[in-house]
């Protein structure tokens, strides 16, 4: 006989992520700082040497693939935060309450809601006073911000079954970048995929986040979008599908 | 429905190689106390757990408030408050925000969960400290907040595992307030403790388990009696009147006991015989640096009931 979830309890465990949060604002960094970096980077560094028209023309090319690159990022701490406090032993309470077992890493997830937000918000701000504009119209703009921010969040599992399945914080940030290197980079995220070598493109066009960039892309810069909504949208279920299990198994024997 | 609110038959649980449990059975009335006693290692813990549902056993049966605790988990996780030997409280949290949150846990609503945590706090004495970090309290403090925090849903049956060790004397009589007040109210309680006058103060009957193992159940009136009641320890001021003392302690009570570090332990029946002992010692003019009536220390509850001494002989056993 198990405990059926419950939205309110997920949200009270929401509500603990975010006020740990506001005790550390330096776990902030990732989403804050960090897109920033990446920006000025890929830009200043390397973006005159990437052949794509002029740099205002890569800047507009690369806000939508850095959206997708800094999300996977920034999934990193949520597998490590979560690696580090089910040692704490509040756990132990959550376990001798009432409450479904999913309910503290839905908790999680919920809380990083706003963190992704919070990149969203500062990577296009940002590029906007670098000269970034969308095409189209800010209603599409909030549909891409929505449309990456369902995809973090079921990212955010492959996240957390990494944080409950290694031992320390440390190891879940090596795993993680293994994962997500090659992710971001064998992605259109940064250059077309047109000069890579064949097995390259055959990668790059099954890779989630290329599936990300390509939807944000046609959002904010115009061009057909159903089909690359559609394929994110099959990439976020079936992340879910897999990841969500597997992290909720990790959970529960490691507790 | 039985009266029992607690009731384990033959509980095992082996970690690895360790076996944890070999078959232990627990009983407690409803509305009364239940004292685990034993030393660290003995499987205490792990039978709190195994009843709180942390913990699944490997064979054995266990029923609390009536609800099996491998088949209805979510049944007895409604009535049982849990309070371990580590504080279970979360320290970037206030105490207000650690309570309140269990209460919404609890599906109280949400102004009804900070009244009951107003008014837990207030009961704990931490209302000054309530919108504080639980980072900066104290580790008495952070225990009674964790006591407070398996008390928010009113539980009907209530597990503290060690709530004593580690706190001062004073602190400890507060704590045996609580867990009367506890009882007064209809609870239920299941204390894990390695001092016997913790047990005597408080519990029904006591239980003491060992090695896995209950090696006596019985009331503390009872397990009194085959341990031999209270202990008088004197230390002659001069050691050189060592042997005398024996001498005058023999007409006490039984077999006095030399513990080769310059004091005397001899089993008494009661305070009454004080004045007597005084007398005595007075009439062989023997002056005492040390003169006290206490309960068995757990080595020494252990080694009348088993014969032998307990394992940790070094761990200072405390009465």
């Amino acid at each position: 006989m198990k405990k059926r979830f419950s939205l309110r309890h997920a949200l009270v465990l929401c509500k603990r992520n975010l006020i740990k949060l506001t005790r550390t604002p330096e776990q902030l960094i990732d989403v804050t700082l960090q897109p920033i970096i990446f920006l000025v980077l890929f830009l200043y560094v390397f973006g005159g040497a990437i052949e794509h028209g002029s740099r205002s023309e890569y800047l507009q090319f690369l806000v939508p693939g850095l959206i997708g690159q800094t999300i996977a990022m920034s999934s990193i701490s949520i597998g490590q935060n979560m690696n580090a406090d089910i040692g704490n032993g509040v756990f132990d309470r959550f376990r001798s309450l009432p409450i479904a077992r999913s309910v503290p890493l839905v908790g999680a997830v919920l809380a990083d809601f706003f963190r992704y937000l919070l990149l969203c918000v500062i990577l296009v701000g940002f590029g906007y006073l670098l000269g970034f504009r969308i095409a189209t119209n800010p209603l599409l703009l909030f549909a891409a911000l929505g449309l990456s921010i369902c995809f973090a969040l079921s990212f955010a599992w492959v996240s957390l079954w990494v944080g409950m399945t290694v031992r320390t914080a440390g190891a879940v940030q090596g795993v993680m970048f293994l994962l997500i290197f090659p992710l971001s980079f064998g992605s259109n995220a940064f250059v077309p995929a047109a000069t890579m070598p064949g097995w390259l493109q055959a990668f790059v066009s099954v890779n989630p986040l290329s599936h990300l960039v390509s939807a944000v892309r046609a959002l904010l810069l115009g061009g057909p979008v159903a089909a690359q909504v559609g394929w994110t949208f099959a990439w976020v279920a079936g992340l879910l599908v897999v990841f969500f299990p597997l992290a909720l198994r990790g959970y529960i024997r490691r507790t | 429905m039985t009266d029992l609110a607690i009731e384990a038959t033959g509980l095992t649980k082996a970690f690895g190689e360790t076996k944890a449990l070999a078959g232990v059975d627990l009983a407690a009335r409803t509305g009364s106390v239940l004292a685990v006693l034993g030393p660290n290692g003995a499987g205490k813990t792990t039978a709190v757990r195994i009843l709180a549902t942390l913990l699944r056993a490997d064979g054995g049966t266990a029923r609390v408030n009536g609800f099996d605790v491998r088949k209805q988990p979510a049944k007895v996780r409604e009535s049982i408050g849990l309070t371990g030997q580590f504080a279970s409280v979360d320290e970037d949290l206030t105490g207000t925000q650690n309570l309140v949150m269990i209460g919404q846990l609890l599906d109280l609503p949400t102004r009804a969960a900070k009244q009951r945590a107003a008014e837990l706090l207030a009961w704990f004495d931490l209302t000054e400290a309530a919108g504080k970090v639980a980072k900066t309290y104290s580790g008495g403090m952070r225990r009674r907040l964790d006591l407070a925090a398996s008390l928010v849903g009113r539980p009907r049956v209530v597990f503290l595992d060690e709530p004593t060790t580690g706190l001062d004397p004073a602190k400890r009589e507060d704590m045996w307030d609580v867990v009367r007040s506890l009882v007064s109210d209809g609870s239920t309680v299941l204390l894990t403790t390695q001092y016997l006058e913790e047990a005597d103060a408080l519990a029904d009957e006591i239980t003491v388990m060992d090695h896995g193992q209950v090696i006596a159940h019985d009331t503390p009136h009872g397990l009194k009696r085959v341990v031999g009641g209270q202990r008088l320890t004197v230390r002659p001021a001069d050691p050189a009147r060592h042997d005398d003392l024996l001498d005058v302690l023999r007409g006490i009570g039984q077999a006095p006991q030399d513990d080769g570090r310059g004091t005397v332990t001899v089993r008494v029946d009661g305070d009454d015989v004080l004045p007597d002992v005084v007398a005595r010692l007075r009439a062989a003019g023997i002056a005492v640096d040390e003169f006290s009536l206490h309960l068995p220390s757990l080595d020494e509850v252990f080694f009348t009931l088993t014969g032998t001494r307990s394992r940790d002989n070094g761990r200072e056993a405390l009465v």
